[in-house]
């Protein structure tokens, strides 16, 4: 097929390197004028780097770039890419929280305007009503964005990102949205791929990168796959099946997905009870957990499953609960997170940022603050027996690369995760709370997270709770799914039922049994 | 004051080893370098004045003091908080100390608890406001700087008193060891036995965390609440313990001049912040930038140069110390992705 137009965006062998490190190796990429095209890659493959080059962030040590088949010269300018019709949204989204709806949406034209008085706010809010009622959605331009819902939030990043490039001329422009998915929930996903696939058919290019592999194979035309810094191909989407992408995602197979055993284990003894839990959402929950059991927590989002880990660990504090762990009966609305950790809890948090870790200090800092005590011989720490065990801990966990020594901040996301699981096993809890345990984690990663789980219960005999909204991963992970609907429990699944399919169906009819008010 | 971390796809070991070692030692030891360098310079242009036992022990034994008070800062701000109270705290304890001792006839061990007795409680109130009440601690030692000032005025009906016992001032500065004053030899003990305890003790690194990352913190167990109010008692009793000092060697109290050690403490807290360990709140690093900022005062002045050069060099030194490790922190950020 003879092309007609020249692509929107076209890189050629584009090298970069850190240090000894090969980044990124003869990399080509072209982005069609209409078309949704998808970056996959594991942690570490090269997909930020290439993105950081198209936003001027790092200066390339080889390379073309074409835009509308005229070259550019490489490395550009910090803010060029707007000039050239390009624009961003990150995983921080970049938003600024204390900020109005309004303000936020116009910040880059207010940035760069030429006027330097005079903006009409009024006649701005306006203008704001109807990009939003075009786009469909109901946002308040005049709402302070950190009071904002996270879909909400997303959208607006997204929407902004749409209108940059709409007013640099119709039907042109690149959007390039990293991770746009990792915090939405489905219905926020819905609504995100009406507003790409409406970019997209006024003609602007959209580069889609994501870990996720099910909304990739769903939104995108064609897919480029990166390994380790080197092109692996650009396929078109419809005609490659999901074990192929696999397949060039990781260079190998991966056992088949969703064969996975659930074994009933609810005739075995109870070792954790949650009575009569209330929350800011959960009202009077009630559930228990067998011996040797991973049970998993779920629903749509707002339905209030995300928030009874918290409660469990006295992060939040509960209106009312009981919990008993091993015959301790704890009253949950005294506890705290330090009384929690004593009687065998742990808890790993969704957000691996700002709850689980310091990125500015060491691996080996942050590993050994949940076991300080242990290397503390009564007159000082042992800080080269701290280095040591935490070394062994890394390897023990396959944490890549293993250097006590390094930033935590440094380590991908699913040696941050695989680190924070190593962080808390050797504190030995009896009960593990789990947080989204995969998020913005690679495929590879997240079966070795999901093996070190399981090891973990099957060895040492730990309870593990975990809330997600990953269906998938419930599936793969869980031997019981509690779905909840409007803060209460709607439906357990057990052994056969607790697919993908069958947690999608209870959450959504959860959603719509609250709608029609039958759970009371 | 988290460190941003960003999700990174490059491989990230390489990028944070490509800073060789000797970058690494050059940054712990800049300062020290310069301070070595500042020596020498003066040395050459005033070697008869500059470069005399007398002027040594003048440089290390007046500034004991500001090193007592510097390091009354590192605990708050290694856990997140600022303390303004410190300097007014200091001058309060030295006037109760003097009140109570030369007024009101007590022995001056009694008049000493007493007044590392009022910087305990200076310190506990300031941690309750800040934590119970989750106000932001800049805000409330601005408070009760200005309040504590506004009572040591009153005490003193604005007066300096004079004639503290000779005892305490023997000890502080009459007495020497190698030529310096005691209390010089006080700021260095306290300063390794901080060094110890934020680098050998699980209390300190929970502290780092406290202050790096609160939400981690709570999150592994800390009593974030216990740490960071300790802090604040710790800043006091250490200011207290400054006031003491100052009262020792001033033989009196007077109800202002304390105040003006505020801003050198802090710039020496964070200009030491940039050196020995970088990008950490540190004793030795504090130490040695209130003798490094003092020799280049002292120096200039020896050249001549009027007394205003003391606020241009400590005002300086607070803004460069604070751009200096927001450079190193974000080149830290950087390599963390």
């Amino acid at each position: 097929m003879e092309e007609v137009v020249p692509p929107r965006l076209e890189v050629s062998n584009l090298s970069k390197s850190f240090g000894g490190t090969q980044a990124l190796r003869g990399v080509d990429l072209s982005l069609l004028p209409g078309e949704v095209h998808g970056l996959l890659g594991e942690n570490g493959s090269g997909k930020s780097t290439l993105i950081k080059v198209l936003a001027g962030f790092h200066d390339p040590d080889e390379g073309e770039l074409l835009i509308d088949g005229e070259r550019v010269r490489l490395p550009l300018a910090p803010g060029q890419f707007r000039e050239l019709g390009l624009s961003f949204v990150h995983q921080d989204l970049g938003l600024i929280e204390s900020l109005s709806v309004l303000e936020n949406l116009r910040v880059a034209e207010l940035a760069s305007s030429r006027s330097r008085f005079g903006i009409s706010w009024r006649r701005e809010r306006k203008r704001a009503r109807e990009t939003f009622q075009r786009y469909g959605l109901r946002i308040d331009p005049t709402a302070i964005v950190a009071e904002l819902k996270p879909v909400e939030r997303a959208l607006l990043a997204i929407v902004r990102a749409i209108e940059d490039i709409r007013s640099v001329g119709a039907g042109q422009g690149v959007l390039v949205l990293d991770e746009p998915t990792v915090f939405l929930p489905r219905e926020g996903i819905e609504v995100l791929f009406s507003l790409v696939r409406d970019a997209a058919a006024a003609g602007a290019s959209i580069l889609f990168v994501s870990h996720d592999l099910d909304v990739v194979r769903e939104i995108t035309d064609r897919v480029t796959v990166l390994r380790d810094g080197v092109l692996v191909g650009t396929v078109v989407t419809r005609e490659t099946s999901e074990a192929t992408f696999v397949e060039m995602i990781i260079g190998r197979q991966l056992a088949k997905l969703g064969d996975v055993e659930h074994a009933d284990m609810t005739e075995r003894r109870v070792g954790v009870s949650v009575k009569g839990l209330s929350g800011s959402t959960v009202t009077d929950v009630s559930f228990q957990m067998h011996e040797g059991e991973i049970v998993g927590l779920t629903g749509l989002i707002g339905s209030g499953f995300e928030e009874v880990p918290y409660l469990l660990y006295g992060a939040r504090s509960a209106r009312a609960g009981r919990l008993v762990l091993r015959g301790h009966e704890t009253d949950l609305t005294r506890l705290t997170p330090a009384a929690a950790t004593r009687s065998g809890m742990a808890l790993i948090p969704a957000d691996r940022k700002t709850d689980g870790s310091v990125g500015s200090l060491p691996v080996v800092e942050n590993l050994a603050l949940s076991v300080l005590d242990r290397y503390f011989n009564g007159v000082s720490l042992e800080l080269r027996r701290m280095r040591r065990e935490t070394r062994a801990l890394m390897q023990e966990f396959d944490v890549r690369p293993n250097d006590p020594s390094l930033p935590y901040g440094a380590l991908s996301g699913g040696n941050q995760q695989k680190a924070l699981l190593a962080k808390w096993f050797q504190t030995e809890p009896r009960l593990l709370l789990l947080d989204e345990p995969t998020q913005g984690v690679d495929v590879g990663a997240r079966q070795q997270i999901f093996g070190l789980i399981r090891t973990a219960v099957e060895e040492r005999g730990m309870h593990v709770l975990c809330a997600s909204s990953d269906y998938e991963q419930l599936s793969l992970l869980c031997d019981r799914v509690i779905v909840f609907g409007r803060g209460r429990v709607w439906r357990e699944l057990v052994g056969d039922d607790v697919t993908k399919e069958r947690i999608i169906e209870q959450s959504y009819e959860a959603m719509a049994a609250e709608v029609a008010g039958v759970v009371a | 004051m988290s460190g941003a971390t960003e999700h990174t796809d490059t491989k990230p070991a390489a990028r944070v080893r490509s800073r060789s070692l000797a970058a690494d030692l050059l940054e712990r030891y800049a300062l020290l370098a310069v301070w070595g360098i500042v020596i020498v310079v003066f040395g050459i242009l005033r070697p008869d004045t500059f470069l005399t036992t007398a002027n040594f022990s003048t440089i290390f034994g007046s500034q004991a003091i500001l090193v007592v008070l510097t390091l009354a800062l590192l605990p708050p701000l290694t856990a997140g908080d600022y303390d303004l109270s410190v300097a007014a705290t200091m001058g309060l304890a030295g006037m109760t100390l003097a009140i109570l001792n030369v007024n009101h006839g007590w022995p001056i061990v009694w008049a000493i608890a007493a007044a590392i007795a009022v910087g305990l409680v200076v310190g506990a109130i300031n941690g309750a406001i800040v934590v119970l009440l989750g106000i932001d601690s800049l805000i409330v030692t601005l408070g009760t700087s200005t309040f504590i000032a506004g009572v040591v005025l009153w005490i003193s009906n604005s007066n300096t008193i004079s004639g503290v016992s000779q005892g305490l001032i023997d000890i502080v500065v009459v007495n020497r060891f190698l030529g310096i004053p005691l209390e010089f030899y006080y700021g260095i003990a306290l300063g390794l036995v901080m060094f110890y305890v934020f680098e050998f003790m699980p209390v300190g690194r929970r502290l780092l965390f406290v202050g790096r990352g609160r939400s981690v913190a709570r999150l592994s167990g800390i009593r974030v609440v216990r740490l960071r109010w300790g802090a604040f008692v710790v800043a006091g009793v250490i200011s207290a313990f400054a006031g003491v000092l100052y009262a020792g060697t001033l033989g009196s109290a007077d109800p202002t001049s304390s105040l003006s050690f505020l801003l050198p403490a802090f710039a020496a807290a964070f200009l030491g912040a940039t050196t020995i360990m970088p990008g950490r709140f540190n004793p030795i690093g504090s130490i040695a930038a209130v003798y490094f900022l003092v020799t280049g005062i002292t120096g200039l002045q020896l050249l001549g140069v009027q007394t205003f050069v003391q606020q241009l060099f400590y005002g300086g030194a607070l803004v460069l110390a604070v751009a200096l490790s927001q450079l190193a922190r974000r080149r830290d950020a950087a390599a963390a992705g």
